[in-house]
């Protein structure tokens, strides 16, 4: 090849993984502008004070399944935080052989389970036994979907602590679970909240776990052991349902709840920004 | 001055130490053990989980197992009334969507990973690579809307008629065009996977060492040839398992699909008649299955899903962590 041919090629390549990197976030563009034409006329204040009316009168809101998400995600956060961040701590700091290896890998492939599985599981696990679909349930099904992400950026944070400062504070004769929890942890903790936002994000939008444990609910919240309304369920019922009314206010909950999850990913990404670079 | 030094040191090795100071150190091996005990039993937990469902799964799936056996997997009845359960349908329109996905999605995502981490100049390379991380957190009930309200309508006045007219003679692309479909399915996918096989492959592409580059730019190749030789080549196993990784979200995705693909049991040959997916059927019926039988073999279809799924990430996993230090956390 002369070596006009092999600048051309290097040109030509570049081209074309340039499009892909464009293919790729095109669709980001497309959905973000349909959300916005279809959906900001339905977003106003009713939207987030009101109840979802009957069919055919007009307004009305998703104020229940606004909350009854942030019911839904802040209970599985408590279910599932504490035992992810004290598994990444386990991870990084664990001197054995094996059982970090497996653990680790565990998380990674329970990482991938579809949510759908999990869903079944939480079915199996909560809905059986209580013979009615819960907010519990729900919950229980997505902390075991967050419980994976948090422990693998628990770990990779705890990790980036210099072992210096361990070694320093060991050195003061400080047991080892102090300096773990007074040292270690307060050092990692803008990323590991990085990575707890992460994790919230990523729920706040599951549909699939829910459809048979949360079940979705019209009205306000009733108790956690009853059926609650999710943002993402109401979206999917009112997408499927062969009313027009209905369609706009799918739009209009997709927009807040995309509005939400984005904000989130925003917020945990400025959280940390120019500490830890190189860590996303 | 540094012989004393020596003989303090020396005695002070062999000076036990005062009561008080064992003591506190009894105490605080107390506290680590504990503490190393609650560490242990919070890592167990994530263990316990993926026995726990594996066996959760298995158990509630054992009627359907013992009833149908091996008939479940290559029969493609699915008639609740008269209790007749086979998931081929199912199983073939999982598997046919994602590798329709793996088509579209695989190419592009590498292509836009090698942009990201090698051919982009260094400035654009930060806002694209966040974009990217925006369009993986979309959530899959976003997309089916977008899906049944954009998607499929272009698919149908524009896409399928024209692919029906130019590539009408392959049996695969015959059929009305109904917009909801195996292929509007496969392409919805695709774009929901794309994000996630381009920022695992760009991990992939940063944990390459860079000497590999240097040793090939120095023999004077440009940075395309670099690419070739010295990056991908060294990081092939990760891409691999990057694409696998895209695979094992594309067969459990659910609800964009469930939203598109038309949800009929059945198997067709071409590409623009409806079908269904392991996943969806599971989201459909659950709620409405009736009888114990009907519950045991929705949840037989969600343990063949797992086992797929753990099957594939695991080796994806034993992949991308075989490309040096790529142990990252792939986040969604």
């Amino acid at each position: 090849m002369t070596a006009r041919t092999r600048r051309v090629v290097n040109r030509v390549m570049g081209g074309l993984t340039a499009l892909a990197a464009g293919l790729v976030i095109l669709p980001l563009l497309l959905i973000f502008g349909f959300l916005l034409f279809q959906g900001a006329s339905a977003v106003n204040v009713d939207f987030f004070t009101h109840l979802p009316k009957p069919v055919g009168e007009d307004g009305g809101g998703m104020a229940n399944a606004i909350i009854g998400s942030l019911i839904l995600v802040g209970l599985a956060a408590c279910l599932g935080l504490p035992i992810g961040i004290l598994g990444g701590v386990y991870l990084a700091e664990s001197r054995d052989r094996r059982m970090p290896w497996l653990v680790r890998f565990l998380a990674d492939v329970l990482n991938g389970v579809p949510s759908i599985v999990i869903g079944i599981f939480a079915y199996a696990l909560v809905v059986l036994p209580m013979r009615r679909f819960s907010a519990l349930a729900g919950a229980v099904a997505l902390a075991v979907i967050m419980l994976p992400i948090v422990v693998r950026t628990s770990e990779e944070l705890v990790r980036l602590v210099p072992s210096s400062l361990r070694e320093a504070a060991l050195a003061l004769g400080i047991p080892e679970w102090k300096v773990i929890l007074r040292v270690v942890l307060p050092t990692a903790r803008a990323g590991i909240i990085t990575g707890v936002m992460v994790a919230v994000a990523r729920v706040a939008g599951e549909t699939a776990p829910l459809l048979f444990t949360a079940f979705g609910n019209r009205f306000w919240h009733q108790g956690l052991d009853q059926p609650i309304a999710a943002l993402p369920l109401q979206i999917f019922a009112y997408a499927i349902a062969p009313y027009d009314d209905w369609h706009r206010q799918a739009w209009a909950g997709a927009l807040v709840l995309i509005g939400m999850v984005f904000i989130v990913s925003l917020a945990a990404r400025v959280a940390t920004r120019g500490r830890f670079s190189g860590v996303r | 001055m540094a012989s004393t030094a020596i003989r303090t040191g020396g005695t002070a090795g062999r000076l036990s130490l005062p009561p008080l100071v064992e003591a506190r150190a009894a105490r605080s091996n107390l506290g680590d053990r504990i503490f190393r005990t609650v560490l242990r039993l919070a890592a167990g937990a994530v263990l316990l989980l993926v026995l726990a469902l594996a066996g959760e799964m298995a158990r509630t799936a054992w009627p359907a197992m013992q009833k149908f056996g091996a008939r479940f997997l290559v029969t493609s009845t699915w008639d609740p009334v008269a209790e007749q359960f086979g998931a081929l349908p199912f199983v073939y329109g999982t598997l046919l969507s994602s590798l329709l996905a793996m088509l579209i999605a695989v190419p592009l995502g590498i292509g836009a990973a090698v942009f990201l981490a090698e051919l982009a100049p260094q400035w654009i390379r930060p806002p694209i690579a966040f974009l990217v991380e925006l369009v993986a957190a979309v959530p899959s009930v976003v997309y089916g809307l977008w899906g049944i309200f954009v998607l499929a309508p272009l698919m149908r006045t524009w896409i399928q008629p024209f692919l029906g007219s130019t590539l009408g003679f392959l049996p695969l692309f015959q059929g009305p065009p109904y917009g909801v479909g195996m292929l509007t399915a496969g392409i919805i996918l695709a774009i929901m996977v794309v994000p996630f096989i381009t920022a695992v492959s760009r991990e992939v592409l940063l944990a390459v060492p860079n000497s590999q580059r240097e040793a090939a730019l120095a023999l004077g190749a440009t940075r395309w040839e670099t690419t070739r030789l010295a990056v991908l080549r060294y990081g092939r196993s990760g891409l691999i398992g990057a694409g696998l990784l895209g695979l094992g979200r594309a067969l459990g995705e659910t609800m964009a699909v469930t939203m598109v693909i038309g949800n009929r049991p059945e198997v067709a040959i071409s590409l623009f008649a409806p079908g269904y997916t392991m996943a969806s059927v599971i989201a459909n019926e659950f709620t409405e299955a009736t009888s114990d039988l009907y519950l045991s073999a929705l949840i037989e279809v969600g343990l063949l899903l797992f086992l797929v799924t753990v099957a594939v990430n695991g080796l994806a996993r034993l992949l991308v962590w075989s490309v040096g230090g790529a142990v990252k956390v792939v986040r969604e």
